[in-house]
């Protein structure tokens, strides 16, 4: 009598955890066909405003063979730029940056901060006007660097966000190292 | 009946009240849009987990009630969030992984455990609205106060003069334990007044 209430009752808990976890798959392939492509379809339309943000002028945007590098062509179908996807290790996880350069890299035109994890009300400022600006005709002849607390004094300067000095960092770093990536992929001619 | 529902807005708000759910009440209310849209995530799961719940509860055997329980909630905070990111990217992209944290919720299994479990879907439903709006509610005013002032803004909209000093503590860590014990501290002298007042009406 035990046993069978024993067996019956195991039964019936692997029987309803199996009805629950079928149901529930079943349910979330329809939720994941759904947005799927809605979400991939935000992604690039979120890189291609980026692009847009930092090149006003740009008529076309075409992908390149390198993956996550754009080249943009204005309205006289000269190209006005280059612009490519950089990512790094920030303060709480990993900032990815689109960033846009002159077609001679001696200058950045401007940056957007596509995805980052930094802590809200500080790092998080990576991606408001005040700090993203600063990137805007940004001489790129040098590495760029950061000041503390005061205004920068050179063309490849930016100031850093109180608070926040490790996110400004690492933006400034993810730019540095994009930049030589860059240049590396313009000289072996794959741009 | 309607009791059930308003019960989680005051006399047991799941954050003033029964501190349930603090790791995204501490975590994302740095800006009151984000404490509005935690609440709304947070409030569809707990409709939709608590009605289904109580839907299958006489079926669902009790010594695996807890693992029902957990998947269930699971799915529909999954759908939550490939919704937002479908349809809401920048806010779904602002809250980050404190959506497909809401699984772990306690305020969700709470009331799976302690209310759909027990009483019939509509009893549910109006539990798990009253707690959700409660919830909201409360995510929003803790947002508000640390947007305010560590911010100078309330929804985005500037509301402190023009040369105010920003309280970055607000937006921290701190700031979020700091706000949430004034407010439990606000929250229980305004309760004990109102109760005060009841018993003279009726003494």
């Amino acid at each position: 009598m035990t046993k069978s209430l024993l067996k019956n009752s195991t039964v019936k808990m692997i029987a309803s955890l199996a009805v629950v976890g079928i149901l529930s798959g079943a349910l979330l392939v329809l939720v994941y066909e759904y947005s799927t492509p809605k979400i991939r379809v935000n992604v690039e339309n979120e890189t291609e405003r980026a692009i847009k943000n930092i090149f006003p002028e740009a008529v076309k945007i075409n992908k390149t063979k390198e993956p996550g590098f754009f080249s943009v062509q204005d309205a006289k179908e000269q190209i006005s730029g280059y612009a490519f996807i950089a990512e790094g290790n920030g303060y709480q996880g990993v900032i990815k940056l689109i960033i846009g350069v002159d077609p001679k890299l001696t200058e950045i035109k401007g940056m957007e901060v596509l995805d980052s994890a930094e802590t809200p009300g500080l790092g998080a400022e990576i991606a408001e006007d005040k700090f993203r600006k600063q990137f805007e005709d940004l001489s790129a002849r040098r590495e760029i660097e950061y000041v503390k607390n005061q205004k920068p004094n050179k063309p490849s300067e930016i100031e850093a966000i109180t608070g926040a000095t490790i996110s400004s960092r690492a933006v400034v770093a993810i730019v540095n190292n994009g930049m030589s990536g860059i240049r590396e992929k313009i000289e072996a001619g794959k741009l | 009946m309607i009791k059930d529902f308003v019960k989680g807005l005051w006399k047991e708000n799941p954050i003033f009240v029964q501190v349930l759910g603090m790791c995204p009440t501490l975590a994302v209310t740095t800006k009151a849009l984000f404490g509005l849209s935690m609440g709304l995530a947070t409030t569809f799961v707990v409709i939709s987990s608590s009605i289904v719940v109580s839907a299958v509860r006489e079926w669902v055997p009790k010594q695996v009630r807890i693992p029902i329980f957990t998947v269930i909630i699971a799915t529909f905070v999954t759908a939550a969030d490939y919704f937002l990111k479908a349809n809401f990217f920048q806010i779904s992209k602002a809250l980050g992984p404190y959506v497909p944290l809401i699984v772990v919720n306690c305020v969700i299994l709470g009331r799976a455990e302690a209310f759909a479990s027990k009483n019939n879907v509509r009893r549910s439903l109006l539990d798990a609205l009253g707690m959700g709006i409660g919830f909201t509610a409360a995510l929003v005013v803790l947002g508000s106060v640390r947007e305010i002032l560590g911010a100078g803004t309330v929804f985005g909209v500037q509301i402190m003069w023009k040369g105010f000093t920003n309280w970055i503590v607000m937006v921290l860590p701190a700031g979020a334990f700091i706000t949430l014990g004034l407010l439990v501290g606000v929250f229980n002298i305004l309760d004990d007044k109102m109760k005060t007042r009841r018993k003279i009406v009726k003494g």
